[in-house]
């Protein structure tokens, strides 16, 4: 896994995101680095009884539950992809920290700001809500992962 | 070497101030809970050059901790102080009257306990 | 300092507790008025004064100080602790503490909180002296020790070559070997030292100690240091009066001495030097207006001569050849010169006795005199100091809560680490007596024991949490206007520390709905044929593994048809449902059920069971609620012990392992497809010993698979509550029974049903563990709306999410 960094265009504003970009469902994402907590070669996981389908269990990382959110079926993508190569994203906020199951992890971007676009308003399309913004890179389109839209909800009941 | 002081008050608080307040001052300071604690600590520790305690104790209170230190003819004359929390008048006759040599009044100011020591006991 | 001050707050805490005590034991009779107790309840006021006067906590002191005012009134048996007073008491007990946590957190203190208490209690002190007002018992400063002595830390000793030439050694204890030089030179002049300032004022000091002054552990040697700290001193010895060595008494004073001092200080400061031994010496003063150069021969001016003292000259008569000089003569003196000295220093104590009649005692046998030194220790104190092995308190150490915690995680993953090692070293297939594999045993129960004493580290009883109680009962009954009192029992009961803290709001809010819709108003409870007070019962035990804490009252327990017809009103329960009793009950729990037709000031609104519910679970624990109409109800809270570490059956279901907690295995069943019997089209039971009992296949009930054709192949659990429901619970394998480690689920991810929290096992893998009262109530077909038993969920204190 190499993390190339693109060279960095300053664009009027100077500030620049670092963005980590990732393969899932077949699609391109990115995250904001400062989520991140660190990449890890997917485990079994233990599975949490009447759980969301997206939610595949819990693992133990390092002597703590970490529970893990298979992301393409939380995007509603297709769930094709080969489970055993899967990579897991541990991503923090505030509140919780989860693993994102996702199948390959690829460069971390260093984006100016006012590369990203907030995405059109399309109405049909569920999977927006879980997109904060767009940007082009070298001809791909990646999405920005909204993290907080992903993430369920602290402290709820999970049935 | 250091003036050896043994201070006896059933307040936890207190007796971390005073004990502050004699080491901040370079005298050494051993500690005790009540009369009957102070008795036993006097057995164990080597003389010291001066007593402070507290009137108002359980088990044994100070004025008869007092009289008991002072039936030990190695201690007939030790210099002990009372503190007290009533005003100087009223003290005066109930410490004298039970042997003590001097007293200090709470909330006693830190120079003072000193002076108070240096007083009685050099 | 700041250390200390934060230790005078936990001390502060301590004595208020023992203050409650002692009044408890005052109101119930056990004591009677006891003297030590009510002399450790003076004591704790007393001392928390004391300590705030340190800290110059004014507010505090004052109150303080009027409490133990009103209290010295009951120690010295002039007042009597009835009812009225006692009330009056327990409320100034909580207006201290009030007091005290407002100093400890900085906040400002409330007038209107205290001072009507402080009024009351003063009223409980016949006045005895006129008072300069409040301000005069406030006033605590220090008037006596007014010595404004440059005391440098310079090495006394060295000033000693002054030509000291004293040493009553003879006399008084031994001091410092090097400032006691050379034998008293008889009626030596010594020479002023270079250093005399002839310009600052002159004071001629005489000063001729009674014996007495010795006994009293004084010592002259430092008085006349201080007063050479106050300016450059020349002493001379008078040995006027010592009598020849045949008819020397050495028990008595003879030696006097005449001591010049050249200092600007006032006179009120060199008289200062001699307070502690006014009145067991002779003493005079001469100011430097005096104009005495000779102090032998010359007239005595000022006031001094008009006190008849003992002139000098008569003195030295006295000493020719005569008699040693009697003492009885020469003590004429010190009760003219205490007069003398009364005169200036009395006024320098503008502060009056506080406004209580003194008797100097602190026991009812009060005799205000020299004997009453001793009388006053406690009854059981021998005059000879006391040898007997010592009552000491448990020796404590204060410990940061941190630490405390950092080393339960550290014990914790120990306990993880090991069952790995345990794993691997299995794995490597080492037979069962290897030295390794017995090592490793040790090992475990090493590491257990450790885990259980960490854990204790952290339990108190719950007595703090109980009293405080004691304090809300009095104020809901007092403002709702019931009579009410409170019962405690199993305060030694010891719970986690953190429970008890959380604990707080959910037992107050209890409390206050016992008193104040549990119980009926007096006349009401007399109409029934109940005693016009009404009981509320506050209890603590071990049991089962569990904590059990229970709030019960004796009151008219509850109205279940009104309950229905509210639950219904708000829309809980859809109209015409068919509840029993005990799923009434547990409406209570459902939040929006408010029962109460005027919304009291307690109680509040919204302020519901659904709340403290919440508030027991996140701790790991259960609440249920039994009650009878016309006699009371009971709640019920069942807590872990301690909150990271289960006792659990290790299994396997669908190919998952899960952790069963073994206090609820009931027993294992042997069971063939037989004895399994369906109920409806979902649902099976079990005739166990005549009970049918509802069966489920875990596997199935989690998910995991669809239900099985057959289960003789496994095994069947037997799962439920001591005293509740159970259920049979199949599973595939029994694997042990195993000590785990719980870690939470709540912070990372939420409730799961049926399940409380996780565990790692040996080979790193994650367990659930079950929770069977969760599992239980779905089985049997309760849905899990509101009202439902509350399901068990444990929470360590210490799984907060990811360390990344």
């Amino acid at each position: 896994m190499t993390y190339a960094s693109k060279p960095a265009d300053k664009a009027k504003d100077g500030s620049l995101r670092e963005l980590l970009s990732f393969r899932v469902g077949g699609q391109d994402y990115c995250l904001d680095i400062m989520s991140v907590r660190e990449i890890r070669g997917g485990t079994r996981a233990t599975p949490l009884p009447h759980a969301p389908r997206f939610m595949r269990g819990v693992i133990n990382l390092r002597g703590t539950v970490l529970p893990i959110m298979d992301l393409a079926t939380r995007l509603d993508l297709d769930t094709e992809i080969e489970r055993d190569r899967s990579v897991t994203i541990v991503v923090a906020d505030n509140e919780r920290t989860v693993g994102l199951m996702v199948d390959a992890v690829s460069d971390i971007l260093a984006v100016p700001e006012g590369d990203l676009q907030p995405p059109p308003d399309m109405k049909a399309d569920n999977e927006r809500s879980f997109i904060s913004a767009l940007m082009i890179v070298e001809n791909r389109m990646i999405r920005v992962l909204d993290l907080n839209a992903v993430l369920p909800p602290p402290n709820e009941d999970a049935a | 070497m250091a003036l050896q002081i043994l201070a006896v008050d059933d307040s936890r608080t207190m007796r971390d101030v005073v004990r502050l307040t004699l080491t901040g001052a370079g005298f050494g300071a051993h500690l005790a809970e009540d009369g009957v604690h102070g008795l036993e600590v006097l057995d164990q520790i080597d003389p010291p050059d001066a007593i402070i305690t507290d009137i108002n104790m359980p088990r044994m209170d100070g004025f008869g901790f007092i009289n008991a230190v002072r039936e030990q003819a190695e201690y007939r004359a030790i210099p002990i102080l009372v503190l007290t929390t009533e005003s100087a008048a009223e003290m005066k006759d109930r410490a004298r009257t039970a042997g003590a040599t001097g007293w200090i009044v709470k909330p006693f100011d830190p120079d003072k306990l000193v002076k108070a020591l240096r007083m009685v006991a050099g | 300092m700041a250390e200390i001050r934060a230790s005078f707050f936990i001390e502060c805490e301590e004595l208020l507790e023992a203050l409650q005590d002692g009044l408890q034991a005052i109101d119930d009779g056990v004591a009677d008025a006891d003297a030590e107790t009510v002399n450790m309840v003076f004591r704790s006021v007393h001392s928390i004064k004391g300590g705030a006067g340190a800290f110059g906590l004014d507010t505090l002191v004052a109150f303080a100080h009027k409490f133990e005012t009103a209290l010295d009134e009951v120690r010295a048996g002039r007042l009597k602790p009835d009812a009225r007073v006692l009330k009056l008491f327990f409320h100034g007990s909580d207006i201290l503490g009030d007091l005290v946590r407002e100093c400890r957190d900085g906040l400002e203190h409330a007038d209107e909180t205290y001072a009507p208490l402080l009024a009351e209690l003063e009223r409980l002190v016949p006045p005895t002296e006129t008072d300069a007002g409040a301000q005069a018992e406030i006033d605590f400063q220090p008037a006596p020790l007014s010595l404004d002595l440059g005391f440098g830390t310079a090495d006394l000793g060295a000033q000693d070559d002054e030509g000291a030439g004293f040493g009553p050694d003879d006399f008084a204890p031994a001091v410092d070997g090097g400032d006691v030089d050379g034998p008293v030179a008889r009626g030596a002049e010594t020479a002023p030292d270079d250093d005399a300032v002839t310009a600052a004022p002159v004071y001629r000091v005489r000063f001729k100690p009674q014996s007495v002054l010795y006994a009293h552990g004084s010592e002259p040697l430092f008085l006349f240091r201080a007063l050479r700290d106050l300016g450059p001193t020349e002493v001379r010895c008078r040995e006027d009066d010592l009598p020849g060595l045949d008819t020397l008494d050495c028990e008595h004073s003879h030696i006097g001495w005449d001591l010049t001092l050249h200092s600007a200080e006032p006179e009120k400061v060199i008289r200062d030097v001699f307070d502690f031994v006014e009145g067991l010496c002779a003493l005079e003063i001469e100011a430097p207006d005096a104009g005495a150069v000779d102090l032998i021969a010359g007239p005595i001016a000022g006031p001094i001569a008009d006190l008849g003292l003992i002139d000098l000259a008569d003195l030295a008569s006295l000493s020719d050849g005569s008699d040693p000089p009697d003492l009885a003569d020469i003590s004429a003196a010190p009760e003219t010169s205490a007069a003398l000295l009364a005169g200036p220093s009395g006024d320098a104590e503008t502060a009056p006795a506080p406004a209580r009649s003194l008797t100097p005692d602190s026991g009812p046998a009060a005799k205000p005199e020299p004997a009453s030194a001793a009388v006053t220790s406690p009854p059981d104190t021998p005059a000879k100091p006391v040898r007997t092995a010592p009552a000491t308190p448990r020796a404590t150490v204060r410990v940061d809560l941190e630490r405390i915690d950092r080393l339960v995680n550290l014990v914790g993953e120990i306990v993880i680490n090991q069952a790995m090692l345990a794993q691997s070293v299995k794995a490597e297939g080492l037979p069962p007596n290897s030295p390794v594999r017995t090592g490793l045993e040790e090992f475990l129960q090493l590491t257990r024991d450790i885990q259980e004493s960490v854990m204790m580290i952290r339990a108190q009883p719950v007595k703090s949490l109980f009293q405080r109680m004691s304090r809300i009962v009095r104020e809901a009954s007092a403002d709702i206007g019931k009579e009410v009192r409170l019962k405690i029992e199993g305060e030694q009961t010891e719970v986690d520390k953190t429970v008890i803290e959380r604990l707080a709001d959910p037992l107050t809010h209890m409390i206050r709905n016992a008193v104040d819709h549990g119980l009926e108003t007096a006349d009401a409870r007399e109409a029934a044929g109940k005693p016009r007070q009404g009981n509320v019962t506050l209890t603590a035990m071990h049991r089962s593994g569990r904590t059990v804490i229970e709030v019960g009252d004796d009151g008219a327990g509850i109205d279940r048809t009104k309950v229905l017809n509210k639950a219904i009103v708000n829309g809980l329960v859809p109209p015409d449902t068919q509840l029993t009793d005990a799923e009434i009950d547990s409406l209570l729990f459902a939040p929006g059920l408010s029962t109460a037709t005027a919304v009291s000031n307690l109680s509040g609104r919204g302020v519901g069971m659904d709340v403290v519910r919440s508030a027991i679970q996140a701790l790991g624990g259960r609440i249920s609620i039994t009650s009878e109409r016309g006699h009371g109800s009971t709640f019920s809270i069942s807590l872990p012990l301690t909150l990271a570490v289960l006792d659990g059956m290790v299994v396997q279901v669908a190919g998952e392992t899960l952790v069963v907690p073994l206090s609820t295995i009931l027993e294992t069943l042997a069971l063939t497809d037989g004895d399994i019997r369906a109920l409806g089209p979902d649902t099976h039971v079990v005739n166990i010993r005549d009970q049918f009992v509802p069966f489920f296949d875990l596997g199935a009930e989690l998910g995991y698979r669809d239900p099985l054709a057959s289960y003789s192949a496994g095994v069947v659990l037997l799962i439920g509550q001591e005293d509740g429901p159970a259920a049979a619970v199949a599973v595939d394998v029994i694997e042990d029974q195993r000590q785990v480690v719980i870690k939470g689920l709540q912070d990372s991810y939420g409730r799961v049903p049926g399940i409380a929290a996780a565990t790692i096992l040996g080979d790193g893998q994650i367990a659930l563990i079950l929770d069977p009262i969760d599992l239980v109530s779905m089985a049997s077909g309760q849905t899990r709306h509101r009202g439902s038993p509350a399901p068990m969920s444990i929470q360590p204190d210490q799984a907060k999410g990811v360390q990344a």
